[in-house]
């Protein structure tokens, strides 16, 4: 992953709510978050977070691949594509729908 | 209408205590997890034991559903969790299960303590312990049944529910009971069932199969026990279990089921080895099953107090309600009475979704037409057991306001669908938009009458909660570098004539796999005979001729 965009998403331990990396906080949206340009940006990240565990306020952090055209930032995965947004089947719900506490 | 109290299991004191006394535990653990006194390693056990998941979006609370039956007041819980709680629905899982998909940490505890104010909880709907115990969902209503399973079903809940033997088990366990030859809770795919059956003599006991399962390796169950006696069932069941627990795998989770373990040692030998411990148990006496107790739970399910004198004819209300009952009615023990599918599978809908709204509408109509009852379908469906064939129009009209009365059961549209990844956080694809957009093309209901009984059953991942293997067109969502693709599989069945679906070749993309279940029909359509299903003209023909149509487009 040397040369690969990533960034780095866990969730909020009281709510579950999906969240994102940015500086040594985290933000609700993929769109605000943190794009790190290599591993050692990122990895650095994820060693930062998880030392922050027994903070509790968030888990399961982990890195994914993302990629960036005109500003835009687009995870490489599906997976993460509908993780940022919310389900498919249901617009109405998830971030897609302003549906997220700052 | 005042909410009616069907004749099912009610909890004794035991039961509420216990119920009661798990739920402050883990409202205790929760608490501890949100201070820091637990980690996340810690708790993440604890959660899974009471049905909490970390998701991809959220929390998901999977609430137990014993044997699929639910009463009108559990209903309307359930639609008040999902209002208060959720985001105003929730969802029937393939294991007549309800899940919500956007749960708080924060408010689990008080869910459970709504779900305990009326019988409920989420405990063994996760880990690997004996899971929710489920059933024929025309249990004790239908024509063809020799007994009511659901007196078993509830002495197995009661004897598996934190028995101390199995809450470590290998890996998660799963049972299915079923009083009928015809197969509708797909025992074969469990890791043990138990089949009501009628010996030579006329006495009923018990058939008990084991190994069987989906995921990775799928297997059909096999018989372990041709006719086991009443009072020694539980004993039996536990010679099974202590087998399993014995000598299942722990090094490697992929093989860690029954069905590795019984496909690894031999039918004989695993055979062999649970009558060792049968006859020890046995001896023992300790878990023989008295007639007495047996009587005590049956009680529970006594048959409600059908009315005599009605009339058996079928009433005569159009074209569209007479397209329905000939799919969503089968018939009953009783005379005058039938039982209503409820398909929630309209196309377009989400497979298995109700809205809050939907939920307390059903239960209104469970109190009006079906003795306050519903059950749970694996085929995430809903099952009006017990109505008057003279109710049935107005049912229906009440169905179709709900945008419920869709007459598919068992056609080409009633898909089973797992959440896929437009939720799960183990899933590979999405399920729910592939299931809705193949419902849309066969949305043409003479379409659907002219291609007959045709399962489509979808899964996200190889786990295979939407039972693709089972699916007489099987599909099965994959990653390829990050992309959703998607598997065909044909000739699969969950029902008495079980078999594992064969797959056809490489994956089709999400754009291509509706027209590649398109052309398979089409063979199908070409190609049968009288009578035959598709699953019928698939094992006559063989995989070659669907093959060759579905991929035609794709390659040229």
């Amino acid at each position: 992953m040397a040369n690969t965009l990533q960034m780095l998403t866990a969730n909020r331990l009281k709510s579950g709510d999906v969240l994102y990396r940015k500086g040594s906080g985290w933000v609700p949206l993929l769109a605000d978050g943190e794009v790190y340009p290599d591993a050692a940006a990122a990895d650095a990240a994820l060693a930062a977070a998880q030392a922050e565990l027994p903070r509790n306020e968030f888990v399961a952090p982990y890195l994914f691949e993302v990629r960036q055209a005109n500003g835009v930032i687009v995870p490489v995965k599906e997976r993460e594509v509908i993780r940022a947004a919310g389900p498919t089947v249901h617009p109405h719900t998830g971030k897609q729908a302003g549906q997220y506490h700052v | 209408m005042s909410e009616i109290a069907p004749n099912m299991y009610r909890y004794d004191e035991f039961d509420a205590r216990f119920v009661a006394e798990r739920t402050e535990q883990f409202a205790g653990q929760v608490e501890r997890r949100l201070t820091g006194e637990l980690t996340e390693d810690q708790f993440k056990p604890l959660r899974l034991m009471n049905g909490l998941y970390l998701q991809l979006h959220a929390y998901m609370l999977r609430v137990a559903v014993p044997y699929g039956t639910l009463s009108s007041k559990q209903v309307r819980k359930l639609a008040h969790i999902a209002r208060t709680y959720d985001k105003d629905f929730g969802h029937l899982t393939t294991r007549q299960n309800i899940q919500y998909n956007w749960i708080k940490l924060v408010d689990v505890p008080a869910i459970l303590r709504e779900l305990a104010s009326v019988e409920m909880h989420a405990i063994q709907t996760s880990g690997n312990c004996i899971r929710n115990v489920t059933a024929d969902q025309f249990a004790g209503a239908a024509a063809d049944e020799i007994e009511d399973p659901r007196p078993l079903a509830e002495i197995v809940r009661q004897w598996s529910s934190l028995h101390p033997e199995f809450l470590f088990l290998p890996r998660k366990f799963k049972i299915a009971v079923s009083g009928s030859p015809n197969d509708r809770a797909a025992l074969a795919y469990h890791d043990m069932a138990v089949e009501i059956v009628r010996n030579a003599q006329g006495r009923t006991g018990y058939k008990v199969l084991v190994g069987g399962g989906m995921g990775r390796t799928p297997y059909i169950a096999q018989v372990i026990g041709d006719f086991v006696e009443k009072d020694d069932i539980l004993a039996f069941m536990e010679a099974v279990m202590r087998v399993y627990n014995e000598q299942g795998r722990r090094d490697n989770m992929y093989k860690a089921r029954i069905k590795i373990l019984t496909n690894a040692l031999g039918i004989e030998e695993m055979r062999r080895q649970v009558n060792i411990e049968f006859a020890e148990i046995k001896q023992a006496g300790t878990l023989q099953l008295p007639k007495e107790e047996l009587d005590r739970i049956t009680a529970y399910f006594a048959p409600p107090a059908f009315e005599t004198g009605l009339s058996d004819t079928m009433p005569d209300a159009g074209p569209a309600f007479a397209n329905w009952v000939r799919t969503n009615v089968t018939a009953h023990k009783a005379k005058g009475y039938a039982i209503a599918t409820i398909t929630l599978k309209t196309p377009g809908q989400v497979p298995g979704d109700a809205t809050s709204d939907q939920m307390d509408i059903i239960a209104g109509l469970m109190d009006e037409f079906s003795v306050g009852e519903v059950r749970v379908t694996h085929e995430q469906n809903l099952v009006l057991p017990h109505v008057r064939k003279k109710d049935l129009p107005a049912i229906f009209a009440k169905l179709r306001e709900l945008d419920f009365a869709s007459p598919n059961a068992g056609l080409i549209t009633d898909i089973i669908a797992c959440p896929g990844l437009d939720y799960c956080d183990l899933a590979n694809a999405r399920s729910i938009p592939i299931a809705q957009k193949i419902a849309r093309t066969f949305e043409d209901l003479d379409r659907q009458h002219q291609i007959g009984e045709l399962k489509i059953k979808i899964s996200g991942c190889i786990n295979a909660c939407g039972h693709h293997h089972a699916g007489h067109i099987g599909i099965l969502g994959v990653d390829k570098k990050g992309v959703e693709f998607y598997q065909l599989l044909l000739g699969g069945s969950g029902a008495e004539d079980a078999s594992i679906g064969t797959i056809m070749g490489p994956g089709f993309t999400e754009h291509e796999i509706t027209g590649a279940v398109e052309r398979v029909v089409e063979v199908y359509l070409a190609q049968r005979k009288d009578g035959e299903r598709f699953l019928d003209t698939y094992r006559r023909i063989g995989m070659e001729k669907f093959k060759a149509a579905a991929y035609e487009t794709v390659a040229a």
